[in-house]
This record gives C-alpha cells, sequence and structure tokens, in this order.
C-alpha cells in the first residue's frame, strides 16, 4: 500500500502526517508513507485544500487533519 | 430566544448567590454567566450545523461547480459558496493555484478568499449571540457584496501577470474528486470537528467575556464613547487598522466589541472592525506571498479596506 499525505508545509499536513505513520505501524506488512510537498504535484491529484490524504492513488479525505483511528480504518 | 436563560442566570446570582441586583458586581456577574452560556450554546449549535453541511460540499467540488462561470454570476457564487466552504488559511496555495488550473479567472477566487474567512462560522455564531439575527444578516449581507465586488474590480484590474508560479490550465472537464460518508460519519466528523474549535477557543470567549463584564458593570457609558471615537472621521479607519492583527482571536474580541457598541461605540465602526478581524488576515498575507507578488496583495488587502471602510461610514450614516 502507498500512503501519501498531500500539505504545503501547514501544522495540520505534519499532524497529519504523524498520524498515517502511527497507523501504519498498527497494521502488518511493508506499506509506504510518503509526504507530498510540492505545489504542483498536488494539484496533479485535483486536490484545494490540504491536508489531504491519498491511499493507492485515490483521494479519501481532503481539508481535514484525520485521527490514527480514522485513517486505521481507511488502511485496514 | 434566550429568555429562559437571562431568567436562570438571574435566580443563580441574585438568589443562590444572594448578589445584589443594584451593585455594580451583581450586574457584572449576571452578564458574564448570562453572556458565557449563551455564547457557548450558540458556538456549538452552529459550528454544528455548518461543520455537518460542509461534509457535503468540499473546496474541489466548489471548483468543479465555478468551472466555466461567467464573470459576475461567478464572483457571486464563490462569495456565496465561501459562507459553506470549510476553508483555513493554510489551504490557500493549493486553492489559488487550483482554481487558476481550472481556468477560474483570479477575480473570482478572490471573491472566494474574501468571502471564506469573513463568512467563518465562529464569527457568525458570535455575532448572532451577541448582536441577534439582524445585525448578523447585516454583517453577511455586506460581507458577502464586499467579496462580490472586490473580486469583481481585481478581475477587471487583469493581475494575472503577479501570480509567480506558471500554472498550466488544463485541459478538458474537470473530475469531481468523490469521498462517499454515510450520515453516521457525517455526524461523527461534525461533532469532533466542532468539539476540536470549541476546545480552541472557548478561553478567548470567557476573557473576551469577563472584559466585557467588567466594562458592562464599571465603566461608564461617555467614557467609551469619548475614547472609541464616537462619531469622528477617523472612528472607522481606525477600528480596520485594529483589525488586522487580530485574526485568531475573533472569538475574544467579538464580546467586548459589544459592550463597546452598547457603551456608546457606533454600529458601523463595530461592523468594520469586526469585519477587519475576519477578512485581513496577516497569517494568510505571509501564505499568499510565497506565489503572489507583493503588489497583488496589496491591491487585495487596499479594496477589501476600501469595501470595509464604506461598510461602516454608511452604517454610521444611516443608523
Amino acid at each position: 500500500m502507498k500512503i501519501e499525505i498531500l500539505g504545503t508545509g501547514c501544522s495540520k499536513c505534519k499532524e497529519l502526517e504523524i498520524n498515517a505513520k502511527k497507523a501504519v505501524a498498527q497494521i502488518d506488512g511493508f506499506h509506504e508513507v510518503r509526504k507530498v510537498e510540492d505545489i504542483i504535484e498536488i494539484m496533479k491529484f485535483n486536490v484545494v485544500s490540504t491536508p489531504a490524504l491519498v491511499i493507492d492513488s485515490i483521494v479519501k479525505s481532503t481539508g481535514k487533519l484525520l485521527t490514527t483511528e480514522e485513517i486505521l480504518e481507511m488502511i485496514k | 430566544m434566550f429568555d429562559w436563560l437571562e431568567y436562570l442566570s438571574g435566580v443563580f446570582i441574585f438568589e443562590t448567590l444572594g448578589l445584589d441586583k443594584q451593585t455594580q458586581i451583581g450586574e457584572a456577574a449576571n452578564f458574564f454567566l448570562y453572556d458565557t452560556i449563551k455564547i457557548f450554546i450558540l458556538l456549538i449549535g452552529i459550528i454544528f450545523i455548518v461543520s455537518f453541511l460542509r461534509t457535503y460540499f468540499n473546496t474541489e467540488k466548489v471548483r468543479v461547480y465555478l468551472q466555466g462561470k461567467s464573470e459576475f454570476s461567478g464572483n457571486v457564487l464563490a462569495s456565496l459558496f465561501g459562507i459553506i466552504t470549510p476553508f483555513c488559511s493554510c489551504s490557500a496555495i493549493p486553492l489559488f493555484l487550483g482554481f487558476m488550473q481550472a481556468r477560474i479567472p483570479i477575480g473570482i477566487t478572490f471573491s472566494f478568499l474574501i468571502s471564506a474567512p469573513l463568512n467563518n462560522e465562529i464569527a457568525i455564531a458570535m455575532l448572532f449571540g451577541l448582536f441577534g439575527w439582524k445585525i448578523t444578516s447585516l454583517y453577511i449581507g455586506l460581507g458577502l457584496s464586499v467579496a462580490i465586488f472586490g473580486g469583481y474590480i481585481i478581475g477587471k484590474m487583469k493581475l494575472e501577470k503577479y501570480v509567480l508560479i506558471p500554472v498550466v490550465p488544463m485541459t478538458g472537464e474537470l473530475e469531481d474528486v468523490n469521498i462517499e460518508l454515510t450520515i453516521k460519519e457525517r455526524i461523527k466528523e461534525s461533532w469532533s470537528y466542532t468539539s476540536d474549535i470549541f476546545k480552541k477557543i472557548y478561553l478567548y470567549v470567557i476573557a473576551g467575556v469577563s472584559v466585557g463584564a467588567f466594562i458592562h458593570g464599571f465603566i461608564p457609558a461617555d467614557f467609551i464613547a469619548t475614547y472609541t471615537g464616537g462619531n469622528s472621521w477617523y472612528a472607522v479607519p481606525l477600528a480596520v487598522l485594529m483589525g488586522i492583527p487580530m485574526y485568531s482571536n475573533a472569538a475574544g474580541i467579538m464580546p467586548l466589541v459589544e459592550v463597546l457598541t452598547s457603551k456608546g461605540m457606533l454600529l458601523g465602526t463595530a461592523l468594520a472592525f469586526m469585519m477587519a478581524v475576519t477578512a485581513l488576515s496577516l497569517p494568510e498575507a505571509m501564505i499568499l506571498k510565497r506565489i503572489l507578488h507583493i503588489k497583488l496583495i496589496a491591491i487585495f488587502f487596499a479594496i477589501v479596506s476600501f469595501g470595509i471602510l464604506l461598510v461602516g461610514y454608511l452604517f454610521n450614516v444611516i443608523l
């Protein structure tokens, strides 16, 4: 699984990255967590509100700081 | 609407605690208790409703709706969307560039950027709690006009050259980002959002209402009128200038403004101040500076300030 966090460096984006890593640590297997900070690249996802969470190239949430539990629910 | 609360607060302060209704301390305590509880109820109620509606309207959807709209109607629509869409200044950059990418003219984007923070749920809940629905609708209506005309004027000025990052307009129609949620998930999400916001601002509200209660109970009316400028010409611009650095504290400042108006500050001045607090945010300007030339930001601030000044003067003359 590939998990991408889209954000231009605001505090909410950093918190989302931390929560995503915590969630990934709770499940088995090898998964990639990547932070996308480049605005041009973020725009390719058609996302205009950050932070956004992308799992395997599908946008799962935009403009929201998800909790670890919420992310866990999505990646389980 | 809140008569029962006023009654309960009175009973608690004057009968249970035995404070004297005629004394300043008694009146200030009653004012504090009633106002704090009333604002808390409204904040929780309004933020919950707004954030629930928002789960149906993300910014990505707004972009799809605004795509290809003609100039003036686009400005009107963008300003209206600004009321209901979530907006955090940290999203300003992707929003701005993403709108350009969808070939939405920058004037329409600015209408949205002016309206979204101006009509944020905290400001609306505080205004409703402190001033009632009439002033709240005036604030929203005038805020929308500032957003519509401000954006329209910026659009007419052809300022695209001041956007520092080259944006390649996408070809073809934009596809909506679809995120399906059940009603239960929406309620859960709105509730967690509401409690987050509430935790962030309740101390400011208490602080604001305490100072307000103190002024209410202890400081004579003509004192405020003398020192906030009353109806002198510089009261409105001064209020706008003072409002700019106070963005994050809107919740704490509004109770003060309410008390100041009841003690002689003119309503137009108060409205101008509150609009400046929410619409002109320095942090947002700093973020936008990464992608916009300082000239464009200055024009944006100047036009919004001018609109707010106009609103302030208009009100001071009419009311």
